[in-house]
């Protein structure tokens, strides 16, 4: 019989009443040697899944996320917040190919921006995917936002996700305002301007802010690039940890049902099954 | 205390030093710019003679050095009018930076008011807000003249009454208790007097 080449690693230990080179022993048909091979060929990659699954535990987790129960009701106002998670990958994506044309630099970003949408291949349409979602995924969370609100879905024990869904918001909303500027044409120029000195009209602290935006007194040469850590690094990754913990949340406590599908009737009481009386 | 509280508390407090070592310095470096001194940066604008006192000529400065054009601003300069009561040997330079939220203003002559684009912001000649949303008056610069050239020098801000403040950015009041409420920058420098 040949040998399949997979790896003694990756083979399944024999099982009690198998022979040790692992074909079964009612495991092939008319057990000529061509169904033996069909038959582990079709099982060869639940080996490697078995394989990995031996070594990390994950199927309990992943059959537990992928197959959990969802209530009765759920409709398509419930996919709004995979929307927005598939908005903000599109932004992720798109955004590092972005970034490998892009200069942060007051001189060069203009001409940088100028370069990538009218010279590089297909840079005008990643660029645009960029900007036209930057725009999709604030009004998706939005929405998310509000089905939340008005399904009554923040209440017990969920308070927390929506802590952590607000605080996600906001910082998609800095994720627009830093994004905003890095065309660095007039009206980012200006529309930063105008954001710098709304932050800096708070009175006491509103000064030290602004001059910790702008990097200084002025606007200067260390404000773009300080503007373009803050969009690419510092607040992606603090909205991928925070994305984990809301994704973690729902796992853990699920959805719930639209307002308007009634839970199950209460069971009865052993009262009123025993001996009759007034049905709750 | 046990020996194993000793080594519990212990091992938290070197990795608290060992993570405040790497993380002081960095947010020190995110803050600071805010404590730079920028250097006193007069400007020639050409001779005193160009400039009258009953219409504002435009010139460009460099504010920020090193990021082309976005480092430069554009002023408005005249003689001081003796119908205003000034001082026709000194000379008056005005930041086109609104005073509501930064927009550049506008000089229009035939109105002798400056106007912002922006949220339509007014002020007359002297730079009061006559119109709009601004808080105070239009910031200056000051202003010397070196030889034969009139030069442009820090900025200031100044109150309702045109008194001299050290400089603010747009948005803020100025005067009376605005002085505490929005506090200057410590690095800028002090009004002429």
């Amino acid at each position: 019989m040949p040998k399949l080449p997979i790896p003694a690693a990756l083979r399944r230990p024999a099982k009690p009443g198998e022979r040790k080179n692992g074909a079964r022993v009612n495991g092939g048909g008319d057990g000529s040697g061509r169904d033996q091979v069909i038959g582990r060929a079709k099982e060869a990659p639940v080996d490697v899944v078995a394989w990995v699954d031996e070594r990390t535990g994950a199927s309990p987790f992943l059959t537990g996320m992928l197959l959990r129960k969802v209530p009765k009701g759920t409709n398509w106002f419930y996919t709004l917040g995979s929307a927005t998670l598939f908005a903000f990958a599109m932004q992720a994506v798109t955004g590092v190919f972005l970034a490998m044309y892009y200069v942060p630099s007051a001189t060069e970003a203009y001409d940088s921006i100028t370069h990538l949408t009218n010279d590089v291949f297909l840079g005008e349409f990643v660029r645009g995917l960029h900007k036209w979602g930057s725009t999709l995924m604030i009004i998706l969370i939005f929405l998310h936002m509000g089905r939340t609100f008005f399904f009554g879905a923040y209440k017990y024990p969920r308070e927390l996700q929506w802590v952590i869904g607000v605080v996600i918001l906001i910082l998609t909303l800095v994720m627009g305002l830093t994004g905003y500027l890095l065309p660095f044409d007039q009206r980012s120029y200006w529309a930063t301007i105008v954001a710098m000195n709304i932050t800096a009209s708070g009175p006491v602290v509103g000064p030290y802010l602004a001059d910790f935006l702008r990097a200084g007194a002025e606007f200067g040469g260390t404000t773009l690039p300080r503007f373009y850590a803050v969009h690419m690094l510092l607040v992606p990754g603090a909205m991928i940890a925070l994305i984990g913990a809301h994704l973690f949340l729902v796992v853990r406590l699920g959805t719930t049902a639209p307002p308007w599908v009634r839970s199950d009737p209460q069971p009865k009481s052993v009262r009123a099954e025993k001996i009759g009386g007034p049905k709750t | 205390m046990t020996r194993r509280t000793v080594f519990a508390v212990g091992g938290q407090a070197a990795g608290a030093a060992a993570a405040s070592i790497v993380l002081l310095p960095v947010v020190g470096f995110a803050l600071a710019p805010i404590f730079d001194r920028p250097e006193e940066a007069w400007e020639g604008v050409g001779s005193p003679d160009e400039f009258t006192d009953d219409t504002y000529r435009q010139a460009v400065i460099t504010q920020t050095p090193g990021i082309g054009d976005s480092g430069k601003t554009t002023v408005y300069i005249r003689q001081g009018s003796a119908v205003l009561d000034e001082n026709p040997d000194e000379y008056i330079a005005i930041s086109t930076r609104c005073a509501h939220l930064g927009c550049p203003v506008r000089f229009t002559p035939a109105a002798g008011t400056f106007i912002c684009p922006c949220h339509g912001g007014v002020y007359d000649f002297e730079g009061k807000v006559i119109g709009g949303p601004p808080v105070r008056p239009l910031d200056r610069f000051q202003t010397r003249i070196v030889g034969s050239e009139l030069q442009v020098g820090p900025r200031y801000s100044v109150t309702s009454q045109l008194e001299p403040v050290r400089a603010r950015d747009p948005g803020e009041f100025t005067g009376g208790i605005w002085e505490y409420l929005y506090p200057p920058r410590p690095t800028t420098p002090a009004p002429p007097s």
